[in-house]
């Protein structure tokens, strides 16, 4: 408790320190949301991936829970079945980037520099240095982190949330504002899970549960494979469920039935 | 820490309905924040004495009003008050709830002082 930072102001007290109206002053209502220039560009993101027929995926984790590995045995898996492109977010180096082009695609790196996010005004300027007639599968690597990437829209169709099982099984009560924007959840690094007992992969979905989060929870390893079959199956559900139609974008004011995750 | 962001985006909002009523200064700006939008307000209120500088904000009063969290169970057919990490029905624990209050992250007003 202090003085400064306002955490001593509780909703007992709080009237006592908000300053009341002063004489003269005038109010005009507002009531718009403060990520609003970030949501405009969102929707416009959306527009672009909807006239290419492209999905994105949005992959968020905290930093080194694997999404990389991840995306590298993806492809691998893959194997051309449909063009993929991956836009990279880290605060600084090409690495990720650098991995994913080893394995034959396209890869945009955002250095984020100190920002611990991507937002969608990052996202436009590197859909735009991307040939999107040449995509089917976009995936965004967001910045390692289990806060800030959850607020922020970007354009995408699904989000996905790693947790490795180096984790605690308690992380999604502990971040609950991104396992609850989270359309799959993905436990990662499970050939690890024989050597760390004090992890239960059922307090994780227990935890999960408890946020009212109806999200498929699957088991995966990048590293041996195991449950990489499930992961790919959904993907496939995805793109036949969720990949707009090329050329096929009506924008969203002449009541087209929105296109959101 | 994305707060100091949030701000500036939220100072960009200010200024131009400043200038939309034709005004160059605003007193005090009103939001609502709910314990979903991840959105800490006490480095939001910090970020916000850092970033009003040479704004229309400069010397404005910062309210933050914190909405409470509220689900809805289906069962149940009621609403309830429910408290993080929890969003499962307190009454019956259906982890099936919807949302109705809590994620908000809103500009509900500003106010202009007297015109001298």
């Amino acid at each position: 408790m202090c003085d400064t930072c306002g955490c001593n102001v509780t909703q007992g007290n709080q009237h006592l320190v908000q300053r009341p109206l002063q004489a003269g002053e005038t109010a005009i209502s507002v009531l718009q949301d403060l990520l609003s220039a970030n949501d405009r560009q969102a929707q416009h993101n959306r527009e672009h991936l909807a006239r290419h027929g492209i999905l994105a995926l949005n992959l968020m984790s905290s930093p080194g829970a694997g999404k990389t590995a991840l995306l590298e045995a993806t492809i691998e898996q893959l194997g051309g079945r449909w063009r993929i492109a991956v836009i990279e977010g880290d605060l600084e180096t090409e690495n990720d980037a650098e991995r994913i082009r080893a394995k034959g695609v396209e890869a945009i790196q955002i250095t984020t520099g100190s920002a611990c996010h991507l937002d969608a005004h990052l996202v436009h300027d590197a859909l735009h240095r991307l040939d999107l007639s040449n995509i089917d599968l976009l995936f965004i690597e967001n910045v390692g982190n289990l806060v800030c990437p959850a607020s922020f829209d970007l354009g995408q169709h699904a989000n996905i949330t790693l947790l490795s099982v180096t984790e605690g099984d308690d992380k999604p009560a502990k971040y609950p504002v991104m396992f609850r924007a989270s359309d799959l959840v993905l436990l990662s690094k499970t050939d690890l899970l024989p050597y760390l007992e004090e992890f239960s992969p059922q307090r994780a979905e227990k935890a999960l549960r408890q946020l009212a989060s109806q999200a498929p929870l699957l088991a995966l390893s990048a590293k041996n494979g195991q449950g990489m079959e499930s992961w790919l199956d959904w993907l496939e559900g995805q793109m036949a469920q969720h990949r707009p139609a090329p050329g096929q974008f009506r924008p969203i004011h002449l009541s087209a039935p929105a296109i959101t995750k | 820490m994305h707060e100091l962001s949030l701000c500036r985006g939220l100072l960009t909002q200010v200024s131009e309905l400043a200038q939309h009523h034709g005004r160059d200064r605003v007193s005090r700006i009103v939001l609502r924040i709910g314990p979903l939008a991840g959105v800490e307000t006490a480095l939001l209120k910090q970020a916000f004495e850092v970033a009003r500088s040479d704004t229309v904000a400069h010397d404005a009063h910062l309210q933050i009003e914190e909405s409470p969290l509220v689900i809805f169970c289906p069962t149940c057919q009621q609403s309830a008050a429910a408290s993080l990490p929890r969003l499962d029905c307190p009454r019956c624990g259906n982890q099936q709830t919807t949302l109705q209050g809590g994620d908000e992250l809103l500009l509900l007003s500003i106010s202009f002082p007297e015109e001298t």
